[in-house]
């Protein structure tokens, strides 16, 4: 990053048109030269504080050399990337390869006990339609969100709150700086867009760091297309369930994982792409320059990491899974149990939605299920099922493979599953997240700006995969 | 006389950071990184003569105090810590005006002993505006726990300004930073300081756009570092500008340099700026 004298003596500046003739101030050197001399400042300055450094330390201190080699791995140019995605792809596949079992234990113990409520009710000669709202609306719905749910859950939020304790997120950041300075944007969006895999909610309202007003949108609008812990589990359950069918079993759950890991790598870049056409467009500027600080690498404290991660994230996402889940249940019972000509408003509805949703690779069922889902990513899956099954497939869901036959059964291919991931990565911030962004940008202006820019752009980009893959399909 | 109207203009100057100070106590600065005890050293200096606020206009917090050496009683500021005066953000905006507008008549610079080499990037930078500079190496405890050792005689002949080793934790270093400052401002110790010689197409730049501000700006002769400005001014920093129209807003001379009858008073600022 030298400051190249060609550079300079090309322009030959007229240090007069620093000042303009009404006595202006102005700033004549071109921006592009601007930049260079900013740096060739910055690194001067730097390179006299190492000097200086190296003259008066008698001894530099022993314990960093291996700190520093560390680091200098894991944020090297040319393996600092892979290692980064290597990383996330190990946490995925544990994350698969653990959850099934468990699944499957939870949902057999939850339905057993469906059983006998329904007894129970039977006992107490309650209406039908009490039951139904209560055991087949609310009751089954958490049943599912929670044996669907808490297994990936309950192991992939550990994993990463170890990450995070490691120190690694930092180093994440740094690896990513380059690439959003690049695309126009601020550095600490690398910061931002780390704390949106935890939850896009909690990623906007951490744009306050950034404190370019313009930077600080961009981090905002982009927040949402990197999962968060609401959507990981989605893109985890499909991505376990349905790369599986093509592949003989030694390669499934890699398979999965790597799956899971083009999503997020997918989410990057559309963040990355995203930020760029802002920043030449509606939000023009040139970047600012910031100090990331890496913290020394901490002993990770096990105890604490477990407790944390399972009270902050996986009961805090569960219960709010659940809870918004509930009375959404009870609705989509009732949506499903009345009706006209024949015909439940459940599937009225998706039939209305339908044919737009099968141009974007979904069926008027998933769609519906995105759309009621805006209050939280968390219940989509759930809302999903719940749709299947009130259209007279009333299967006991038992695990995963049982969520793959009623899949299946409603016309699922690998295609369904991609697309719906795929829209699932791209499409409108949960309601949570929109709140925040209206809280940190004061108005509905930036709120609703997101929500149809996300959305156009999940559509546009469904819609160009669906029609590619039908070309070769 | 001239030395006294200059004294006023100053304070009333230092009105704009809320800093009243009529009875003309030398003011210090205290800058450094984030987490190198500054605050420690604040509180150790100042004990419960202090109080808290805000920045003018900014939702940073600031807090300011006293502490008295032999006769002579000192103000000081505690400035947001940053890592570079380069006004990347709100808080090193606020540190770098300060030190450039409100001019302290000394800068104390706290510095992690552990982490030398990127706690220097701020010192020189405010060496580069303010000569009247304390270094202070705090930390020194945990800098020996980890083996490492600094050679702060050489480290003093390399910045031409005192170096106190201090952990400020235990209370060590308190006492000669006093006494530092005290003599200082007694000028009984002449600080030189030390400047940065840049890359030559920089200092090239430097030397021709000097004499241009000097001549276009001769109201900002004695107030500002004419070599810093043109440093802000070749890479593109535009709150420098901004900044002096918020702290010489009413300087006659700069009336001066607009064209007759360009210029109503009224708003000159946006003009001046666009």
């Amino acid at each position: 990053m030298g400051l190249t004298r060609s550079g300079l003596n090309k322009e030959n500046i007229n240090m007069d048109n620093y000042i303009t003739k009404r006595g202006k101030l102005d700033y004549f050197l071109p921006p592009d030269i601007q930049e260079e001399i900013r740096a060739q400042i910055v690194g001067d300055i730097y390179q006299e504080a190492e000097k200086i450094a190296n003259k008066v330390l008698i001894s530099p201190g022993e314990e960093s050399a291996l700190e520093n080699r560390l680091d200098d791995l894991l944020t090297s140019r040319w393996l600092g990337f892979p290692l980064m995605l290597f990383l996330l792809a190990f946490i995925f596949w544990i994350t698969i390869v653990g959850a099934n079992l468990p699944s499957e234990i939870l949902a057999s113990g939850l339905f057993w006990l469906e059983g006998k409520i329904s007894l129970f009710f039977y006992w107490l000669q309650a209406p039908g339609w009490l039951h139904g709202i209560l055991v087949h609306g609310i009751y089954r719905t958490m049943a599912w969100v929670i044996s669907v749910m808490f297994p990936p859950m309950a192991i992939f939020f550990p994993l990463f709150t170890l990450l995070e304790d490691l120190g690694y997120l930092p180093r994440l950041a740094f690896n990513l700086d380059n690439l959003f300075k690049r695309a126009g944007s601020h550095g600490k969006q690398a910061l931002t867009m780390s704390m949106g895999f935890g939850c896009n909610a909690a990623g906007v309202i951490s744009t306050r760091i950034i404190d370019s007003p313009r930077e600080k949108l961009i981090a905002i609008i982009t927040n949402n297309f990197v999962p968060c812990n609401g959507r990981f589990p989605t893109l985890i359950i499909l991505a376990s369930i349905f790369m599986h069918a093509s592949f003989n079993n030694t390669y499934n759950s890699l398979l999965a994982a790597a799956v899971v890991v083009a999503f997020v790598l997918l989410g990057i870049i559309i963040t990355l792409a995203v930020s760029w056409a802002l920043s030449r467009t509606l939000l023009k500027g040139i970047p600012s320059t910031f100090t990331l600080e890496l913290p020394p690498y901490r002993k990770p404290q096990i105890g604490r990491i477990l407790l944390r991660s399972f009270l902050d994230r996986t009961l805090f996402v569960l219960s709010r899974a659940v809870l918004v889940a509930a009375p959404a249940g009870a609705m989509i019972w009732i949506l499903a149990n009345t009706g006209f000509n024949g015909s439940n408003f459940i599937q009225h509805l998706a039939v209305f939605l339908d044919p737009f949703a099968r141009l974007i690779g979904l069926d008027g069922f998933i769609l519906l299920a995105f759309i009621l889902g805006l209050p939280a990513n968390e219940i989509v899956i759930p809302i999903l099922l719940m749709g299947y099954l009130s259209s007279g497939l009333m299967m006991e869901p038992e695990s995963l493979d049982s969520l793959q036959r009623i899949l299946i059964a409603n016309g699922w291919t690998w295609v369904t599953a991609l697309a719906t991931m795929l829209f699932s990565l791209l499409h409108f911030p949960c309601g949570t997240t929109l709140l925040s962004i209206k809280k940190e940008t004061g108005g509905l202006k930036w709120p609703l700006f997101t929500f149809f820019l996300t959305t156009a752009i999940a559509i546009s980009v469904n819609f160009l995969l669906v029609q590619f893959l039908k070309i070769f399909l | 006389m001239a030395l006294y109207a200059d004294s006023l203009a100053l304070n009333l100057l230092r009105k704009n950071f809320n800093i009243s100070n009529d009875d003309n106590k030398p003011i210090i600065a205290l800058a450094g990184n984030p987490n190198t005890g500054k605050s420690t050293i604040f509180n150790g200096l100042t004990g419960l003569r202090q109080h808290t606020g805000n920045w003018p206009g900014k939702t940073v917090g600031r807090a300011e105090g006293y502490f008295k050496y032999k006769e002579e009683e000192f103000l000081i500021i505690d400035l947001p810590g940053t890592y570079s005066l380069l006004a990347n953000s709100t808080e090193e905006l606020i540190a770098r005006d300060f030190i450039c507008f409100a001019r302290p008549d000394l800068t104390l610079v706290v510095a992690d002993a552990t982490n030398l080499e990127r706690n220097l990037n701020l010192v020189l930078q405010v060496l580069e505006l303010s000569t009247n500079t304390i270094l202070v190496l705090n930390l020194l405890d945990e800098a020996r726990r980890k083996g490492i050792k600094i050679d702060v005689k050489k480290l003093e002949a390399c910045l031409q300004v005192p170096v106190i080793p201090a952990v400020a934790r235990e209370g060590l270093g308190l006492e000669e930073i006093k006494k530092t400052c005290y003599q200082i401002s007694k000028e009984k110790i002449k600080i030189k300081g030390f400047k940065i010689t840049y890359s030559r197409e920089i200092e090239e730049k430097i030397e021709e756009l000097i004499p241009l501000l000097k001549r276009k700006l001769p109201f900002l002769q004695k107030r500002i570092n004419w070599r810093w400005l043109a440093l802000r001014l070749l890479e593109g920093d535009k709150t420098i500008l901004a900044s002096i129209n918020t702290y010489y807003p009413i300087y006659q001379e700069r009336v001066n340099i607009f064209q007759k009858g360009e210029v109503q008073l009224d708003g000159f600022n946006q003009v001046w700026l666009k």
